[in-house]
């Protein structure tokens, strides 16, 4: 297995800070912004995305996360899978979401995150951010915050590593 | 996975979660045989499902195409409703077969039915009958699921789960807790099954009543042991000691349809003897969490003001039951179909 660097910690840590400011002058500030993480590593992304935003605008905006194994069209032929906790702590119905994922591939895990989403009520705007966009989407959506696009074959890996989850801040891409 | 909501914001768990071990069960007729492991699996993924049923939307579309066939030869309202609203919440569909109303009335056999229902595409059948063993026939009989929802004074799984999933959702762990199940265990696959889920969890369980409504082997075992029918398991004839400090205290419905005559001087020494009231409960633990299987006879195992008092859990029970069917669900029709089970191919 070959395996290369694709971000140091401090690529991610500038991405993220880019992101941040983008998320608040598309929203035009923080009014009525929601942000979601997609499990497992979207939620460090996302709370990392609010403290930002906490810096820099004083207003800490609502976070959730959310576990979308229960609506993957995939569920029943993967095999067993985790399930996390999901907790949307706020009435999201007329609220502005932003999705935050790390790594968006064929868009299976978008599609089951918005029906999921929308059990919870009707938001008015969804957007999505992720940290790594490798192409390959076997579905219509497109993210609207790329930390770095990366062109991949199919063979290919792309690993996140986030300091919460795997001690370290780096992407890795492997084959 | 450790989370905690703070003022309505999410603390960092976010653990990088592991492939889980497969469940590798078809069939849920009897506690028994559980691993610890497998009963924290269980609960573990009724916390999941606790959280749908508080959305607007109590639906997923886990389960989609999958039947789901509740088979109840004796009479029950918040048992097959709890499996039937368990099943729709993860999209499946529910087809409700009441003995009374079938062609069983006409005569047809257990197995007939089974395979007829097998016919139709029940993907699982959870089935309720007055023969200790009967899902057990039903599971050798059938290619899908079976779930034990009641079989004569045997098991009754599923309750077994939810309360231990009550008591863990309310104390925490239960290793160490020292539980009291009061009243008509001779009769009651509740207390069997609840016994087993708790000590297996490490609980300290204790069964009361009168000498009468015990099983006679328990009580035999139980005085060359000192005590103990099994590690985890002592049995009591005196209520009032037995109540002393406990955490937790579930009350058995007096099976008054099952009743031989004989078994029971009179109701009213029943009552007077072994009826759960505030003056006992006030011996327990302060706190301690009052529980029951329902339906209750209030004012006879338990008396009213305790039955619907601050310390009771009885509706909590009730709502935990859907969340503990759709894990039970979830881990046997869901996303483990395609594996192995238990060295048997599908």
């Amino acid at each position: 297995m070959v395996s290369k660097s694709i971000m140091t910690a401090d690529d991610v840590r500038r991405a993220l800070t880019r992101m941040a400011h983008e998320i608040v002058e598309w929203n035009q500030g923080t009014d009525r912004l929601v942000l979601v993480g997609l499990r497992t590593r979207g939620v460090p992304l996302a709370q990392r995305i609010a403290s930002r935003i906490a810096e820099f605008e004083g207003v800490s905006v609502p976070l959730g996360q959310l576990d979308v194994t229960l609506y993957r069209d995939d569920v029943m032929t993967r095999g067993p899978m985790p399930l996390g906790p999901t907790a949307i702590p706020v009435d999201i119905t007329d609220k502005r979401i932003v999705l935050v994922d790390d790594v968006l591939y064929t868009g299976r895990t978008i599609r089951a995150a918005m029906d999921a989403l929308v059990d919870y009520g009707r938001p008015e705007v969804i957007r999505l951010m992720v940290l790594i966009d490798r192409g390959h989407r076997e579905l219509p959506i497109r993210a609207d915050f790329v930390g770095k696009n990366l062109p991949t074959s199919r063979d290919e890996d792309v690993h996140v590593h986030l300091v919460e989850t795997d001690g370290v801040d780096e992407v890795v891409l492997t084959r | 996975m450790a989370e905690t909501v703070v003022d309505g914001r999410i603390q960092a768990d976010a653990g990088a979660a592991p492939a889980p071990e497969p469940f590798r069960r078809r069939h849920v007729l009897d506690l028994d045989d559980f691993s610890p492991g497998e009963i924290r699996r269980v609960l573990d993924t009724a916390d999941v499902m606790k959280e749908i049923l508080r959305r607007p939307i109590k639906k997923v579309p886990t389960l989609r195409g999958k039947t789901v066939v509740t088979l109840f030869y004796e009479a029950s309202t918040r048992t097959r409703v709890s499996f039937e609203v368990a099943a729709k919440n993860l999209g499946a569909d529910t087809v409700s077969v009441a003995a009374s109303t079938s062609s069983v009335t006409k005569g047809e056999s257990l197995v007939d039915t089974l395979c007829t229902l097998q016919a139709l595409g029940a993907d699982a059948v959870v089935i309720r009958h007055s023969y200790s063993g009967a899902p057990y026939l039903a599971a050798r009989v059938l290619k899908g699921s079976v779930i034990n929802a009641g079989d004569g004074w045997h098991a009754h799984p599923t309750q077994g789960l939810l309360d231990a999933y009550t008591v863990r959702s309310r104390l925490g762990e239960l290793s160490g807790r020292r539980v009291l199940i009061l009243g008509d265990v001779l009769h009651s696959r509740v207390a069997r099954s609840a016994i087993w889920s708790m000590t297996k969890l490490g609980a300290e369980v204790t069964v009361c009543g009168p000498a009468t409504l015990l099983p006679s082997w328990w009580v035999q075992t139980a005085a060359r042991n000192g005590g103990e029918v099994m590690p985890g398991l002592r049995l009591s004839t005196d209520l009032d000691s037995a109540i002393e400090g406990v955490d937790v205290v579930m009350a058995l419905r007096l099976q008054l349809e099952r009743m031989q005559s004989g078994l029971l001087p009179s109701m009213r020494e029943y009552v007077r003897m072994y009826q759960l009231n505030a003056a006992r409960l006030a011996r327990a633990k302060p706190g301690a969490l009052v529980m029951h299987p329902g339906p209750m006879n209030e004012g006879i195992e338990i008396a009213p003001d305790v039955a619907h008092g601050a310390q009771s859990v009885v509706e909590e029970q009730v709502a935990n039951g859907v969340a503990i069917r759709m894990a039970l669900l979830y881990l046997l029709i869901g996303p483990n179909v395609n594996l192995p089970l238990e060295g048997e191919k599908r």
